[in-house]
Parts: structure tokens; C-alpha cells; sequence
């Protein structure tokens, strides 16, 4: 029996939180999301599909990731101890390999073999064309003209993976016409296909699902710092697009009312400019990609173009969990500019040794503002959610490097 | 009655099938496309719809997403929508105007506003790509208030266990989308349509609609002689950019060009 007042008892049957979340979807693709869903029941259900996730996560992604105490930055901001999960250290350097890995076990067990996915940062089309590799599917990823250009990198491994890498050349040219561009080769590819979705959004069961799948990382953390501290976390600080990595890290901590979440979107050029990706600061309610949430979009209901320098936090919506739980109070949206996650970038790789992608260096960037407020026993994880590698491009043209 | 349901009564009283358009509201431009929407009901048209255009059409191909665009470009908006069926209602009080789009736009209006201006405007029915029956109790409940229909889309990927989700609440007509798709992506062929309909049959007597990749004349002939109406999008979207200047602009030609391809369509249809 679910308690109604936790926070972790949504989705309902319909995969509502609340009034966000739902199947959004044209007609013809509602058969096959609801066999998604009866087949991710029934997977949850099955311990041998948990046996075989849990074998490929550890001997493949090599989980479980390290939770590092981040002395030198500790010691540097003056505040809170640091703690950084290190999902950047699985295999293809995100933390997208966990659900990539958990809907591919899904996509096998359905019979499907096809895989398609939508991709920004390239690090979700990375994984999944990893695990397409792994397991003998075809893989196609649909990928924004302009994210191919400042994502050359992944969209090189995307294709020494065997992957085809589909621009999508419509709207803005990144993230949410990749997602458009995915939705639109699934309608007409029903039978055989099976959608990767990259972060707790889309239809249901895609939000609840990828939640699911990510939820290690809360679970790994909360071991690993009774293991460090004999306590719990006090904070959590994780960035934001779709939020999956925010939900992966929260999920675990949601109904402990001492532990304080925050959720850090990209403001991009700033809140007060139209160059942003802060879909729940300055989005409304809408619907869009299968899901009712907050979105960005004009008083006529258009949605509108996201700006982030990061190309996986370049999306003007959020999952409707994260919408649910904003509305709830639950966990604190904040903002983080590009300017800002730019120096959290170069403090981390200077301090730590670590060059973090730039979706987390945002998370770095409130972390970085937050820790010094804060008592010396104050206990903070940050979820390193990718390494940087691939944003040296975006990083060194910033700097006026050419390299 | 309603009008759709009048106009269907009336075509099945002479044996004939229902020639539907659809077009983006406000493409090329507001004026020309009022003109076009005025000259329908005289090349033959029985039913019309107008697409709500939206920035992130998913059901829709490349022909409508430019389309769109083009109406963007132009400056409609919903307001402007329910503007034209209006002005086309002072002309039209038989010709039933179905309203087809995405949810966001419908809700970032208001669903109660909206459905309360577009029948005062003079729409008929709606459909919606985005909302299939487990999400559009909301909308229906208001739409029924109006007396506006709420289409439903029947697809290829609709089993026996699926139809009576989608019948309980459909009201207006059904709308077959003929191929697993997008639209004006892939050609309708005959046999598994029939099939289809054949399938539909026996469980609602609502009129049946077929769309989504017929672009031909022999191709809604074809289709008519199973369904009860044929309904033509991109094909005609596709004639009206083919009837720009290299600015994108109308040429003077446009309006007369667009309509005498309707108009085959609609014979096509009518002599099957």
C-alpha cells in the first residue's frame, strides 16, 4: 500500500503527478505506449530482469560510482563539505548509461529491434548507441543541426559506435526539434521500433520509468555516505534540464524531510533576458513531447526557443515529476547563468582534478554560491552528473582559444 | 442537428461521399487564405478543416510545418483564427469548420474561452492530434457544453481491444488516419482501409473519414468508394507553396490555381 502522503507514491495509474505527466501522444502511437508501460510492470516485477540489470551495470557501466569527499574545494569555498557523485566515471561518462542500459533490457524483452533516441549534449545519443552497439540493434539518434555543431565530438563516437546520427534541421535546431524529430520516426515506425528517451519526460511511463532506472544513484548514495559520515546528506544539489540526474539523485531522499534539494536550471544569459532554459522560473503550464508540465512559450501558446551554453540543459520544458514537485515546494529550483558554470567549470578542473561537463558545472555553479553560507558539518552532495571532455570546444571558444 | 451531422445526412440522402480540405490557418497570408477558405463551398467542398498551427507539430510532415510556418510569418494567432471562421460563417452557414491542432495552444487560451469563441466564431468540431481519449475528458465535457464535436482518430495500429476506448466519446464523424505516419508521408492504399473500415463498421455508426496520404484525384476516388469521406491535406498545402514567388509571397494566380485542384479532388470524390 502506497503512502498518499509521501512523497514517492506518484505516478497515478495514468501517469499523472498531480495535473502534469499523462499520454500526450497521437492516437497511433497510444497502443505501444501502453505496452511500454505493461512491459516495464512487469520487468519490475521480474527479479531475473533486476538480475540482469544489476549484472551489466556493474561488470559494463562499472557502478557502483565513487562518492568523493572534494577536499580542495571544500576547503576553497570556506562552507559546507562537498561530496561529489561521480557518475561521470561510468562507462561513456555520464550517468545516461542508467537508463539507457534499464530501456534497452526493456526494448529486448518487447521484442523491438530497432532503437531510436533523441539526443542534445550527445550524451544520451552516446549511451544509447553504446548499449545498441552491445546488445546487435540498429540505432538511429535524431540530434539538432546546431548541437551537431557544438557536439562534434559525441557526434564522431555516435557514429564510430555504428549509430546513424540524423540532423534535424527544423525550429531551433536543438534539443526539442531532436525530441519532435525522434516522436515523429516513432509514429511511423510503430512495430518495430522502440524509443530511448532520454530524461524523465515524454509520455508515461517514460518519466517514471527513467526515474526508476536512475534511481540507483540516490540509493548508492545514501549507502556511501552512512558508510563516510553515519548520516544522511544534508543538501543535494544536482542540474536541471529534463531533470533525470536531479530526479536519479533525489528520488531516494524525497520523504527524508532533513535532507534539502536543490534543482539548478540554466538561466542561460540571465532570467531577466529572453536567453534562457529555466522552464519553471519563467515557463507557464503547457503540453508538449507527450507530457503536461511547464514549458516556455508566448501568451499564444507557441513554444519558445531555450538557450543554455550547455547543449543537454538546452530544452524549454522539465519533467513533470519536477514540475509536480515544484508546486509541492519540495525541492528549490534555483538558476545558474552560463558565465557561471563556465567558472565552476575551470574551479573544478584547477581544484579537483576533474573536468565536468558543463550540465553539471551548473549544478557546481549554486554549490559554489550555496557552501559558504553554510556550517563547516553541513554535509552536500553534488551530482557530477558527465565529465567535460566533450565541451573543451565550447569551453576553449569561450576562453578565445583556438584549438 | 449539428452541421456536421447535417451535411453528412444530406450527402448520404443523394449517395454521395464527403470531400473534406484541410489547410493552415493564415497561410500563405491571412488574406489570400480567406479567400481560399471563401471560394471552398463553390469548388465543391462539404466539410472544411483548419489547422491551428503550432511551433512543434509531431503529427505533422514537412509540407504542414512550413505551412505553418508561413502562417507564423504572417502573424495568426489563435485570435486570428477564430476571426476567419467567423468572417467565412458571415458568408457560410452551412458548410461545417472543423478546427485541427495541437493541445498547448488550446490551453494556453483557456479551454472554457475557447470553446465558447469557437462556437460563437462558428466551429463545428475539433480535433486534436495530441489528446487521445484518456486526456481529452476536459476539453470534451466543455466542447460538449457547445455542441462542438470532438473527433477521434482511428489508426492502423488500432486493435479490437483499443476501438471501444476511442468510440466511447466520439461524436461528429471518425477519422481514419490511413497510414502509420505522419502526414503527407506515406500513400494510402486501398485493400487495408477497406479492411479497416470494414473493422470499424459493426460498432459505431458514425461516418467515416479517411486522411493522411491521399493526394491524388484517383487516389480519393479510390478511397471513396470504401469510406464515407476523403480528406486532403498536404496535397493542397503542397499547391499553395508551389504557388509562391521566390519572396514566398502569393502570386496573383494562387487563389484560382489552389481551387481548381480542389475542385478535381472534390469531383473525384463525389463521381466515385
Amino acid at each position: 500500500m502506497k503512502n498518499l502522503n509521501s512523497y514517492t507514491s506518484l505516478p497515478d495509474k495514468d501517469g499523472h503527478f498531480g495535473v502534469y505527466g499523462g499520454r500526450y501522444v497521437p492516437e497511433t502511437l497510444m497502443p505501444l505506449v501502453l505496452a511500454v508501460e505493461k512491459a516495464h510492470e512487469q520487468a519490475k516485477a521480474d527479479p531475473s530482469f533486476q538480475a540482469e540489470l544489476d549484472y551489466y551495470l556493474k561488470h559494463y557501466v562499472g557502478r557502483p560510482s565513487p562518492l568523493f569527499f572534494a577536499q580542495r574545494l571544500t576547503e576553497h569555498l570556506g562552507g559546507a563539505k562537498i561530496y561529489l557523485k561521480r557518475e561521470e566515471l561510468n562507462h561513456t561518462g555520464a550517468h545516461k548509461i542508467n537508463h539507457c542500459m534499464g530501456q534497452i533490457l526493456l526494448a529486448k524483452r518487447m521484442g523491438k529491434t530497432r532503437i531510436i533516441a533523441e539526443t542534445g549534449a550527445g550524451q544520451h545519443g552516446v549511451a544509447t548507441a553504446t548499449v545498441a552497439a552491445l546488445f546487435n540493434l540498429p540505432c538511429t539518434v535524431y540530434m539538432g543541426e546546431l548541437d551537431i555543431e557544438r557536439q562534434k565530438p559525441n557526434v564522431f563516437r555516435m557514429r564510430l559506435l555504428g549509430a546513424e546520427v540524423k540532423p534535424v534541421t527544423s525550429g531551433s535546431r536543438s534539443l526539442k526539434d531532436a525530441m519532435n524529430g525522434a516522436l515523429r520516426d516513432w509514429v511511423a515506425n510503430v512495430e518495430d521500433t522502440f524509443y530511448i528517451i532520454g530524461t524523465v519526460g515524454g509520455p508515461h511511463p517514460y518519466p517514471a520509468m527513467v526515474r526508476d532506472f536512475q534511481a540507483i544513484i540516490g540509493r548508492e548514495t545514501r549507502e556511501q555516505m552512512m558508510q563516510a559520515e553515519k548520516r544522511l546528506p544534508d543538501s543535494l544539489v544536482a542540474c536541471i534540464g529534463g531533470g533525470s540526474n536531479a530526479m536519479g539523485l533525489f528520488y531516494e531522499f524525497l520523504n527524508e524531510p532533513s535532507v534539502a534539494m536543490y534543482a539548478v536550471e540554466a538561466a542561460g544569459l540571465g532570467l531577466d533576458t529572453d536567453k534562457h532554459a529555466a522552464s519553471l522560473a519563467k515557463g507557464k503550464q503547457g503540453i508538449l513531447h507527450g507530457m503536461r508540465s511547464y514549458f516556455l512559450q508566448n501568451d499564444d501558446g507557441q513554444i519558445q526557443e531555450a538557450h543554455s551554453i550547455s547543449a543537454g540543459l538546452d530544452y524549454p520544458g522539465i519533467g513533470p515529476e519536477h514540475a509536480w514537485l515544484f508546486d509541492a515546494k519540495r525541492v528549490s529550483y534555483v538558476p545558474a547563468t552560463d558565465d557561471e558554470a563556465v567558472a565552476a567549470f575551470q574551479q573544478c578542473s584547477r581544484l579537483e582534478g576533474i573536468l565536468p561537463a558543463l550540465e553539471p558545472s551548473h549544478a557546481l555553479a549554486y554549490a559554489a554560491k550555496l557552501a559558504p553560507t553554510l556550517p563547516r558539518d553541513h554535509l552536500m552532495v553534488v551530482n557530477l552528473s558527465g565529465r567535460g571532455d566533450k565541451d573543451i570546444f565550447t569551453i576553449a571558444n569561450r576562453l578565445g582559444v583556438t584549438l | 442537428m449539428s452541421r456536421i451531422t447535417a451535411r453528412f445526412a444530406a450527402l448520404k440522402a443523394v449517395k454521395k461521399k464527403a470531400f473534406i480540405t484541410f489547410t493552415s490557418a493564415g497561410d500563405p497570408d491571412l488574406k489570400t487564405f480567406a479567400e481560399i477558405l471563401a471560394g471552398q463551398p463553390k469548388a465543391g467542398v462539404d466539410l472544411i478543416e483548419i489547422g491551428m498551427p503550432f511551433s512543434d507539430p509531431v503529427a505533422d510532415g514537412p509540407a504542414i510545418e512550413c505551412a505553418n510556418l508561413r502562417a507564423f510569418a504572417a502573424g495568426i494567432t489563435m485570435v486570428k483564427i477564430l476571426a476567419l471562421v467567423a468572417s467565412f460563417r458571415e458568408q457560410d452557414e452551412e458548410t461545417p469548420i472543423i478546427l485541427m491542432g495541437y493541445a498547448n495552444p488550446i490551453y494556453a487560451y483557456g479551454l472554457e474561452k475557447f470553446t465558447r469563441d469557437a462556437k460563437k466564431a462558428g466551429v463545428d468540431g475539433l480535433i486534436i492530434a495530441d489528446l487521445p481519449p484518456e486526456e481529452d475528458s476536459e476539453l470534451r465535457k466543455l466542447a460538449q457544453e457547445q455542441d462542438i464535436d470532438i473527433i477521434r482518430l482511428v489508426t492502423p495500429t488500432t486493435d479490437a481491444e483499443r476501438l471501444p476506448t476511442i468510440l466511447n466519446g466520439a461524436s461528429g464523424f471518425l477519422y481514419y488516419v490511413s497510414v502509420a505516419g505522419i502526414t503527407g508521408s506515406k500513400q494510402a492504399s486501398v485493400a487495408p482501409v477497406r479492411r479497416a473500415i470494414e473493422a470499424i463498421r459493426p460498432h459505431s455508426s458514425l461516418p467515416v473519414g479517411v486522411g493522411f496520404g491521399i493526394s491524388t484525384p484517383e487516389q480519393a476516388r479510390d478511397i471513396a468508394q470504401t469510406a464515407d469521406a476523403v480528406i486532403v491535406g498536404s496535397a493542397i498545402v503542397k499547391r499553395i507553396e508551389t504557388n509562391l514567388d521566390a519572396q514566398g509571397r502569393a502570386k496573383a494566380c494562387l487563389v484560382n490555381d489552389v481551387l481548381a485542384f480542389i475542385e478535381t479532388l472534390a469531383q473525384a470524390t463525389h463521381n466515385s
